[in-house]
């Protein structure tokens, strides 16, 4: 996830919450919760699938499997969302490692946001959310998961975290979704899929009990 | 989210919202302290000075170590040590500091309004650490904190405040503080002790320990000394310890499992009896630990940009 990605969730427009916004912009219209009216929100935003619910799980289980190939075995391995979207997706990593019999040792949460390069740049102060790392980093293979990634300073913010943490033996990085993009030299070990999209659209990960999906839309100007 | 002002001065000026974002900021704050490296980079390159008027060892150090643990540059510049002590007027003295480009002034002064004056003349922002009588936002914020971590609630909480009132640097903010949150606020002491017009607040006032105690959730109290400014409402420390003294008796008309939270410095048999206060001394010490976290959530949210 690219920092104005970011920001949006920390402003309560992250992953799920595109139909919500769009309904909230069509309230505004006068025609609230008409189904066509969504449709026609929809449409303006130019909504379309990259990954559909059976691609996603089958992404993820080709990542659990690499990342056991590339470390062999759960022993010294952990693995860390990076929030917001990493996190659910790291939850979705692990339970796939467990099917294939590799649980790892240990997981865990990492908030970037005290680690932003921008931080005098954006406004008013992020929502700071709990980096959560209850074991001991020094020695492990650390695979930090982000859905989206794209510009790579999240993740370099990320890194920066965990080395405060400790020494681990490793880190590596899996992601979802790869649009390219870097302003770093940061490259995913583990990529889901390799899409590339114009710079004004979102990628956003749609995470859901009857599967999860990811899908692209345009950003409306002015908006963030 | 975020703040609407630049500054910090008082817990007047907060709405409700507010002060939760506050509160949920500090609660992930709490962790950097548990880390190896107690440290993390989100206000680098930002300046914070201290500039305090009055003694104060608590709120010194915890600001100082707050801004340290956000990776701030700190100064401290105490009246006794700087041109102040040649007579220099605040404003001059802050106008003078935050020519070497400082981003925070965290100001701790004897009159109230001293924050107030100086934040409406300099630009950086202007965090009150206490301005005498009025106001002190960052120890109510410690003790809302603390609260919330026990109680994971305001409403209908009773509150009892006990303390030299007129005098008490925490008894406004807590009163603002607590009722924004949606607790019902006593305020306890010889009637000598209770400001007029306090009820204005929307406080209770009980001028018997035993009334202002009973069934209360929490009770706050603070250091009762005798000073030149009080001798002539507090006759001697003993009466007022054998009227107002919480000792074990008396906190058993609180609220089981009520909470003692003191701001500070005991003054123990007078204001709190040595039992009681060796059952509120590890509350009070994870309240100085808080108050780091505290500290740190206000200076990244006013780093941030304002309304």
């Amino acid at each position: 996830m690219d920092y104005d990605e970011c920001y949006r969730s920390s402003a309560g427009i992250g992953a799920g919450a595109l139909d919500d916004e769009l309904k909230t912009e069509f309230v505004v219209g006068g025609e609230a919760g008409s189904r066509v009216g969504l449709e026609m929100a929809r449409a303006e935003r130019d909504v379309s699938e990259v990954l559909s619910a059976a691609d996603t799980a089958h992404a993820v289980t080709r990542i659990a499997s690499e990342i056991i190939e590339m470390n062999g075995g759960g022993a010294e391995l952990a693995v860390v969302g990076i929030h917001t979207g990493g996190v659910p997706l790291a939850e979705r990593i692990v339970a796939a490692l467990g099917r294939l019999g590799e649980t790892p040792a240990a997981t865990g949460t990492v908030d970037i946001t005290l680690y932003r390069d921008d931080l005098s740049q954006i406004g008013p102060a992020p929502v700071v959310r709990s980096t959560d790392v209850a074991f001991d980093v020094a020695g492990m293979t650390v695979v930090l998961v982000d859905d989206v990634v794209f510009t790579g300073r999240t993740v370099r913010a990320a890194i920066d975290n965990l080395m405060d943490l400790g020494r681990p033996k490793r880190i590596e990085l899996a992601a979802l979704i790869d649009r390219g993009g870097r302003e770093l030299p940061i490259q995913p070990d583990f990529t889901g899929k390799r899409v590339s999209v114009e710079p004004d659209r979102i990628i956003e990960v749609v995470f859901g009990d009857d599967g999860d999906r990811v899908i692209t839309y345009r950003n409306p100007a002015g908006r963030r | 989210m975020g703040l609407k002002s630049k500054d910090l001065l008082g817990i007047q000026s907060l709405d409700e919202g507010e002060l939760r974002v506050i509160l949920d900021t500090a609660a992930n704050f709490g962790t950097v302290a548990a880390r190896p490296v107690k440290k993390v980079p989100a206000l680098r390159g930002k300046t914070v000075a201290n500039l305090f008027y009055e003694p104060s060892t608590r709120t010194r150090i915890s600001f100082e170590l707050a801004a340290k643990r956000l990776s701030a540059d700190f100064i401290n510049i105490t009246a006794a040590t700087s041109s102040a002590a040649t007579g220099e007027t605040l404003t001059d003295t802050a106008k003078t500091v935050e020519a070497m480009q400082v981003d925070f002034l965290v100001v701790r002064h004897s009159m109230a309004g001293a924050a107030h004056q100086l934040a409406r003349q300099v630009q950086c922002s202007v965090i009150n650490a206490g301005d005498g009588p009025h106001e002190h936002p960052t120890q109510t914020l410690v003790d809302l904190y603390t609260i919330w971590e026990h109680r994971k609630r305001f409403e209908g909480l009773k509150i009892a405040i006990l303390g030299d009132h007129p005098r008490s640097p925490v008894t406004i903010s807590s009163i603002y503080g607590l009722k924004k949150m949606g607790a019902e606020v006593t305020l306890v002491g010889p009637s000598t002790l209770i400001p007029p017009g306090i009820d204005q607040l929307g406080v209770r006032v009980a001028t018997r320990l035993e009334d202002g105690i009973a069934g209360a959730d929490v009770i706050l109290l603070s250091r009762v000394e005798i000073t030149d400014a009080n001798r002539l409402q507090i006759p001697s420390l003993r009466e007022y310890a054998r009227f107002y003294c919480l000792t074990p008796r008396k906190l058993e008309l609180a609220a089981e499992d009520a909470l003692v939270l003191h701001s500070g410095s005991m003054n123990r048999g007078v204001e709190i009896s040595p039992e009681v206060a060796d059952y509120a001394f590890p509350l009070m010490v994870q309240q100085v630990t808080n108050g780091i976290a505290v500290r740190m959530a206000v200076l990244y949210l006013l780093a941030g940009e304002h309304e």
